[in-house]
């Protein structure tokens, strides 16, 4: 493949005493689907936080599409301006219409004219298929579809990566399917994507590489088929056991 | 079964006041309270009341409440020693403000044309108070007095310091040591000393701040005291709203790439000051009480002008009425906010589901 | 890459300190301005600087003073004269509003429509009219009382004249235990007892009557905060009303309680420099008067403040230190 477009090389990050990420090391292509799970406390979600600054990694090299993370105000908004990142718990502003939501970022950050990012926003609206809630505000929208919306904030801004932190943990079960119908979409088109995710038969179906994380590691890295079938690592094979067992 | 409406009454005696022998003691007991303070009460205020225009001497002769005094002492008061042929510019001011206040009461009209129509009005108000323009006859602040001083310090002391308390909000709320550190000094010191100093340092040691030869009225000086005084607390309510806006907020303002201004003023406070809507409301009727502290360092708001009103040596024996008056209005002012904030807290929880 | 070009000024930690350094030039600039104009204020008006005036005579009466005082002492044992003052009047206060504000607040939430109706007027109306307003009512009616001669005698050893309130009071002089010393009017005045003047009485009206409102309903508050099910659990006990609220309620209610009581009991301290507009000899009213005599604000305003100050970061110490006790232990 290409060069990586998201590149983590020996970082390693402590929370006070508690050695959070120990020596991260993986490459992700242009256009590959990453699907990272682990038990609870692993450091998966964290791990996804330090690949857009939301938490700061103390050591060991972060470089996305070409700019490496440091202390730059620069670079951190570089590489902002390439990721997208969609939260567990949405994270809508609630005091905004889902289309203000939508034009924030682009009108005020990107510089567009407002009436070009209505538009962006409407064609991602369609996308997600609730063109139909843009004037309402996010309170009034279901967990599904505001989970829906914020993929759409998320893509705002033409990322050349999305993160997706446990998109589907705060939802109601009936609610799961219509937010990974639109993330297989997504993948369909051929964006980059890392998922922290439970979702078996969604990582299954859509990656390309799964990666397994436990107390602070990497564990495992393979292609899904080996990954469920043979997985080489006795925890992960406990993982897998505890996870699809029911 | 068609509940017998007669019998209600009696029902609702029973479960409210005589439920049990310790709430009967209790309800007789109150009773008999009311029934030793109302008789007096009555015959003091209403039967042996005098009323109208007169003098303390037909007071005096009838023995009850002096309500004559509010017919003879209103207008000083009310507007103090503003010039008397001149108060109906105070009178207007006073109309145009509380219609300004009624319009904020209601949240269909919280658009930003209401700060502008602020704007608007207290230059309005200002400009009807001091004259000197429009062949107005200019009144110095020295001859401004009674309720309209009150309000102007009570309003424009919580207009002035909500941009600072924000500031200070922030500054205690910030990741930098020396500016979380200057915030929290400010806001703790303030609020641990009485405003009765703050007002005295502002009467006396403002002149001594400013340069040689630069002098500030004396009004003024009791509006930056109470300004600076209210900001500290104002500050606390704001970070209230603050720690009640969720993490996720800050992040997802981040992730998009907002400026920390651009995420403060976008995101987070419109958020964070929607929640403390009503504590400042709250702050709004502690200021307008305190604002009756200005007595202590010679302004002629409400309450020192009753006081001014009752030097009268005839007049003085009958001070509770006067008093008691000017409670009337400062009553109806709080209590009318506090309903307003407590109902607005009912609306907004409402909205938030 | 990020390349060469990424300044020093990209870095946020590198902003963060410029950022701080900028303000507090400012706020140093600032101060340092008001400072310079100050001292060349005071030196034009040939006011002398420092606390040097505390050692000097003070040369003013003190109307009420708890430890000896004459004219001829120090302006610091007048402080102290007044700061004594303070405390008294604000403790007196605290223990009482207490009282008064617990009965009220459970009142409201009396099962007694009466007795609910009519501490709501008591609150509703104490609390939305000043302070200042009220000591001036409580005031006029101690100084408008007849003279000792006609005092009123509501309670057996309780007399209210125009000299004040005289109360019963403890005497230790009599060997291991006290004597309750009941005062009696013997001719023109009134012997035995304790007389509270009428500027302390009024004072402490004032403070007490006025606090206790808020106080009614954070108790009120702190009550409504426990949980039905609680009150339920303990009916289902068999508990009686009265067992429940002093043994399941009360003690829940403490924990939402003890904060906001902390700052309606620093209110009743901050609000006892009140008493400068009624004339009892308080910190703010004494050091008001040393201003007044020797021109030194800076320091007179500066002793204030740093004993409220202390007086603030004691109570709350003391009342975090409480919290502490009665908070619940969980996990």
């Amino acid at each position: 493949m290409a060069a990586p477009i998201v590149e983590l090389c020996d970082v390693n990050k402590w929370f006070g005493a508690f050695h959070v990420l120990k020596d991260i090391t993986l490459e992700v292509a242009k256009g590959e689907k990453v699907v990272v799970c682990g038990p609870s406390g692993s450091g998966k979600s964290t791990m996804i936080r330090c690949i857009n600054r939301l938490e700061e990694h103390q050591s060991g090299r972060i470089v996305v599409d070409g700019v490496e993370l440091a202390d730059d105000i620069k670079a951190i908004d570089a590489v902002r301006r390439r990721v997208g990142m969609v939260f567990q718990s949405f994270n809508l502003f609630p005091h905004l219409t889902v289309l203000e939501n939508l034009t924030l970022a682009p009108v005020r950050v990107a510089g567009m004219a407002p009436r070009d990012a209505e538009a962006t926003a409407m064609a991602l609206l369609e996308r997600v298929r609730i063109p139909e809630q843009a004037g309402k505000f996010p309170g009034q929208l279901s967990g599904g579809q505001q989970q829906r919306v914020a993929i759409a904030r998320a893509l705002c801004l033409k990322p050349a990566v999305m993160l997706f932190d446990e998109p589907t943990s705060a939802l109601d079960p009936e609610m799961v399917g219509e937010v990974l119908d639109v993330m297989s979409g997504l993948a369909a088109e051929g964006m980059t994507m890392i998922c922290v995710t439970h979702e078996m038969g969604f990582a299954r179906a859509v990656a390309d590489t799964m990666v397994f994380m436990d107390e602070g590691r990497i564990v495992e890295i393979a292609p899904p088929a080996r990954f469920f079938d043979h997985p080489a690592n006795e925890r992960t094979k406990r993982f897998l056991g505890k996870i699809i067992g029911h | 079964m068609k509940p017998s409406f007669r019998h209600r009454p009696l029902d609702w005696g029973r479960a409210n006041l005589f439920s049990s022998p310790a709430n009967s003691l209790l309800t007789v007991l109150a009773l008999a309270l009311l029934w030793q303070l109302a008789p007096p009460l009555v015959g003091w205020g209403v039967l042996r009341a005098s009323w109208g225009a007169g003098d303390p001497e037909t007071c005096r002769q009838a023995g009850g409440a002096c309500w004559t005094l509010l017919t003879e002492k209103h207008r000083l008061m009310l507007f103090g020693v503003y010039p008397y042929e001149q108060h109906w510019r105070p009178l207007l001011a006073m109309a145009l403000f509380v219609a300004l206040l009624a319009t904020s009461a209601n949240r269909r009209f919280w658009r930003p044309w209401l700060a502008a129509l602020w704007l608007l009005t207290v230059l309005g108000i200002g400009i009807l108070m001091w004259g000197g323009v429009l062949g107005l006859v200019p009144v110095e602040t020295a001859q401004w007095g009674g309720l309209p001083l009150t309000l102007v310090i009570a309003v424009l002391a919580i207009a002035m310091a909500f941009p600072f308390s924000i500031l200070l909000a922030l500054g205690r709320r910030s990741d930098l040591p020396a500016i979380k550190a200057l915030s929290v000094g400010y806001i703790e010191l303030v609020r641990g000393v009485p405003l009765v100093s703050v007002l005295f340092m502002a009467s006396v040691m403002f002149p001594l701040f400013l340069p040689e030869g630069v002098t500030i009225d004396k009004a003024l000086r009791a509006l930056v005291g109470m300004t600076l005084f209210t900001a500290a607390y104002l500050a606390e309510a704001v970070r209230g709203g603050l720690q009640a806006i969720p993490r996720g907020q800050f992040e997802a303002a981040d992730v998009l790439g907002l400026s920390y201004w651009q995420a403060m003023r976008l995101i987070i406070l419109p958020q964070a000051l929607r929640l403390v809507i009503p504590p400042i409301v709250n702050q709004f009727i502690t200021c307008f009480k305190d604002t009756s502290l200005v007595t202590i360092v010679g302004l002629y708001d409400l309450l020192a002008a009753t006081k001014a009103a009752l030097n009268d040596p005839g007049w003085r024996p009958f001070f509770v009425e006067g008093y008691l008056a000017a409670a009337l209005v400062y009553f109806c002012f709080c209590f009318f906010m506090s309903r307003y904030s407590q109902w607005l807290e009912r609306e907004l929880n409402r909205d938030r589901r | 890459m990020t390349g060469g070009r990424a300044s020093i000024w990209g870095s946020t930690r590198f902003r963060g300190l410029v950022y701080q350094v900028l303000v507090v030039a400012v706020v140093v600039a600032l101060g340092g301005w008001l400072v310079h104009n100050t001292l060349v204020n005071l030196e034009v008006r040939g006011i002398a600087t420092g606390f040097g005036f505390l050692e000097r005579e003070a040369g003013f009466g003190i109307s009420e003073n708890l430890i000896s005082y004459t004219p001829a002492d120090s302006y610091a044992r007048a402080l102290t004269v007044g700061l004594l003052n303070t405390l008294v009047v604000s403790a007196i206060g605290i223990v009482l509003a207490t009282l008064l504000g617990t009965v009220l607040g459970v009142a409201r939430l009396s099962g007694n429509w009466l007795v609910g109706r009519l501490a709501s007027v008591y609150v509703e109306a104490v609390r939305n009219v000043p302070l200042l307003l009220q000591l001036f009512v409580w005031y006029g009616v101690l100084t408008a009382l007849p003279g000792a001669r006609q005092a009123l005698h509501p309670l057996p050893g309780l007399y209210l004249s125009n000299r004040g309130l005289v109360i019963p009071s403890l005497d230790w002089s009599q060997g291991w235990l006290p004597v309750l010393e009941i005062p009696s009017l013997v001719g023109f005045n009134f012997v035995g007892g304790l007389t509270l003047s009428p500027e302390f009485a009024a004072l402490l009206a004032g403070l007490t009557i006025y606090t206790a409102a808020f106080i009614a309903e954070i108790v009120r508050a702190g009550i409504l905060a426990v949980p039905k099910g609680q009150t339920e659990a303990a009916l289902s006990l068999g508990l009686s009303p009265g067992q429940i609220l002093r043994l399941v309620v009360l003690p829940q209610a403490l924990r939402v309680i003890v904060p906001p009581l902390t700052s309606q009991y620093l209110n009743i301290c901050k609000n006892s420099p009140l008493a400068i507009a009624i004339g009892y000899p308080d910190l703010v009213a004494v050091s008001n008067t040393a201003i007044n005599q020797t021109g030194q604000a800076v320091e007179g305003v500066t002793v204030v403040m740093v004993v409220f100050l202390a007086l603030s970061l004691a109570l709350s110490g003391l009342m975090n230190w409480y919290n502490k006790r009665v908070a619940l232990v969980s996990r």
